[in-house]
């Protein structure tokens, strides 16, 4: 019997037919029939919520990755955490690390593609507004700062190239800096100081987003990782302080000298990024004995972070396939039974003149109305679990819309596979011995 | 003779056998059948239990090929019929009542007389109605709803006797419709044929019952799997 025939001759009445006798005999078992449709509530419940949180939980980690800017290479000077630096004799020694200007202007002269740099220099000192004072750091950097690093200007504005050229005595905070110091009047317009310099506020911007995930995570483990920043002309900086950093600290007293802290360079063409990186790793290793200082490629990260959501996905489809094939056994099982105790009704049916392909339709209609129900019930269910999660657990969660349509139809295709085996199994059956089954 | 230059048979089988392997042995549960059943024939079919009759009847009424010999219904030789085409005869020109009525159990008195015609087809319409007029006919008017189990065996029998004349076949077929019942039940459900045979239809019952073999215009008993006798041919022969 083929395909097309089959369904030319199935009018609409007849499927209603079908249609009503299915839901007729299902109800007559109406325990069997749920705990059989329940297998496939699980597997698309379960499949549709765990993709509604896989995704949410990627799409958050890939905008902060994606708010670092993908054509970036973030470069940091980190102090070596070694036997060298810190103990008792190196108190009062001056501890050189980091990044240097070498560094960049050999990146700038072997690298191509190397579009913009953003030197910036870090001093880390408390900051004042009159009495209120905030353990933070000051960020010498450039006016294209902003742009570079995807972080938007929320007041004010950020300094500009003259008053850079100028070395302009200005600061832009960040918004949690300026939270902790002006919790009550408007910063913009007003003084701060920081060891001994005093500058003008003349914007605020968003925190650095990593930074802010990172203190989500962990909280307060990073010295500078409170985003208690400002940033400043890195000529300002310079100007105000000279190359050695000297910070008191509880009686005794730490140097630093610290050429770079902090260089984000950028990549003109996406394409190139990863290439870029691995030449700047080169230069790098080769400048430095040590590991003082920390490369960051956003790109680098998406990328892992798409390979594990890939992998994620695998995982979710193992899991989704072995539960619809677990709901599926269970549906031919049940159908199995169903035929064999039919076996009587399906006699007579063919005695009064139906023919096999009618048997196979009806069976398999049983079958899918079977699993399209549980299909529809995980549907609803995997769509409640996630915005129940999202609103009490305050966690993300992407509901794609293909996800209900694709796990709904799974369960209709697995119910007629599961279904087409047992369906048969009916139809073949010889009439008079079907009339004479007890 | 006179009958058969008058008017073609329905039914003619022609040395028809049905064998069954049963392990070693082969069981001869037919063997050369040969009946000529002419159009308005009413026949009982009696015999000893184990002759063959619903065997035969399993034949006659497409459910079953026979091993060797010629089945032919209204001149077509039903051996050369696809699974589709036999199912089609069946549902449009037999009609079938069983001993334990075979009612389906989850439908409605009306929801069964109709099941013929929603294979042929039927319209929701017209389906309906005709249903609910055979099931009058039958003196079910008032159980339009009700389910099998809350019929009585000779009321069952009846709403199998109103579906077997759902698509309205010539021919019908019982194997021992009164079997289960008492012989008031049988005795009305006996009416009923007398009724169908008299509006033209030709009906085949098997039955162990002496005084229904009565009744009918013509008896056929089987033994061994050989007609051993046939009220017809006897009939001839004198
Ligand atoms: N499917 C089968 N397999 C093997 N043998 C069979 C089968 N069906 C029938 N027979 C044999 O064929 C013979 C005739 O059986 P059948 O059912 O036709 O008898 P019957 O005349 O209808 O008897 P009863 O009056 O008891 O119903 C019996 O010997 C039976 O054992
Ligand atoms: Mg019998």
């Amino acid at each position: 019997m083929n395909a097309l025939t089959l369904i030319r001759e199935f009018s609409l009445f007849r499927l209603k037919q079908s249609v009503i006798l299915g839901v007729k005999s299902l109800w007559m078992h109406k325990l069997r029939s749920i705990l059989t449709a329940m297998g496939i509530v699980f597997g698309v419940c379960s499949v549709i919520a765990m993709l509604a949180i896989g995704e949410g939980a990627s799409y958050e980690a890939q905008q902060q990755i994606k708010d670092l800017g993908s054509q970036n290479i973030i470069l940091e000077s980190v102090k070596p955490t070694s036997k060298t630096a810190g103990g008792d004799q190196q108190r009062s020694t001056i501890l050189e690390y980091g990044l240097t200007y070498k560094d960049i202007s050999q990146i700038r002269a072997t690298v191509p593609g190397v579009e913009v740099t953003i030197p910036s220099r870090d001093v880390k000192d408390f900051i004042w507004n009159e009495e209120r004072n905030v353990d933070g750091a000051a960020v010498g950097t450039v006016p294209w700062f902003p742009e570079m690093r995807n972080r938007k200007v929320l007041e004010g504005r950020f300094f500009s190239e003259l008053e850079m050229s100028m070395r302009a005595p200005v600061c832009v905070l960040s918004k949690s800096l300026a939270r902790e110091l002006f919790p009550l009047s408007e910063p913009i317009g007003d003084t701060v100081r920081i060891h001994t310099s005093y500058l003008r506020v003349i914007g605020v911007i968003d925190d650095d987003p990593a930074v802010a995930a990172a203190n989500e995570e962990s909280e307060g483990s990073g010295e500078k990782g409170d985003g208690m920043e400002m940033m400043i002309p890195i000529s300002t900086l310079e100007d105000h302080f000279g190359e050695v950093l000297i910070k008191y600290r509880s009686g005794s007293f730490e140097a630093e000298k610290v050429e770079l802290h902090d260089v984000t360079i950028r990549i003109d063409d996406p394409d190139r990024v990863m290439s870029a990186s691995l030449a700047i790793r080169h230069i790098l290793e080769r400048n430095h004995k040590q590991v003082d200082y920390r490369m960051t490629v956003p790109l680098d990260l998406l990328r892992r972070a798409e390979r594990t959501k890939q992998i994620f996905n695998i995982v979710l489809g193992s899991i989704a396939a072995i539960s619809l094939l677990v709901g599926g056994i269970g549906i031919m099982n049940i159908m199995l039974a169903t035929v064999t105790e039919r076996t009587r009704e399906i006699g007579i049916r063919r005695a009064l003149g139906a023919k096999k392909k009618d048997i196979v339709i009806q069976f398999l209609i049983e079958t899918v109305m079977l699993s399209g129900a549980g299909g529809l019930i995980g549907v609803a269910l995997g769509l409640a679990i996630p915005i129940t999660i999202t609103h009490f657990a305050n966690m993300v969660t992407i509901i794609e819309f293909w996800a209900p349509a694709l796990a709904f139809t799974i369960s209709v295709v697995t119910g007629v596979l599961f279904g087409i085996y047992p369906a048969f199994r009916a139809a073949g059956m010889n009439p008079v011995e079907a009339l004479r089954h007890e | 003779m006179l009958r058969d230059a008058v008017v073609e048979p329905v039914i003619e089988l022609r040395g028809v056998e049905k064998h069954y392997q049963m392990g070693d042995t082969l069981v001869k549960a037919l063997h050369g059948i040969d009946l000529k059943i002419l159009p308005g024939d009413y026949i009982s079919i009696l015999g000893p239990s184990g002759c063959g009759k619903s065997t035969m009847l399993n034949i006659l009424g497409c459910l079953d090929q026979p091993t060797l010999g010629q089945y032919f219904l209204g001149g077509q030789d039903v051996s050369e019929l696809s699974d589709d085409d036999l199912s089609q005869v069946r549902g449009k020109r037999l009609g079938f009542i069983f001993q334990s009525y075979n009612l389906i159990q989850q439908l409605t008195v009306v929801e069964n007389i109709e099941v013929p015609l929603y294979y042929q087809g039927v319209s929701e319409k017209d389906s309906r109605e005709l249903a609910v007029e055979l099931a009058h006919k039958v003196g079910l008017g008032k159980r339009l709803d009700h389910r099998p189990t809350e019929l009585s065996g000779g009321q069952q029998q009846r709403v199998a006797i109103a579906r077997s004349l759902a698509n309205d076949p010539p021919v019908i077929l019982a194997d021992e419709a009164t079997g289960n019942l008492d012989s008031k039940s049988g005795g009305d459900i006996l009416e009923i044929f007398d009724e169908l045979n008299a509006d033209g239809k030709t009906l085949i019952l098997i039955t162990h019952d002496e005084g229904m073999a009565m009744r009918t215009s013509r008896t056929i008993r089987l033994k061994d799997g050989e007609v051993a006798y046939d009220s017809y041919t006897e009939g001839q022969l004198v």
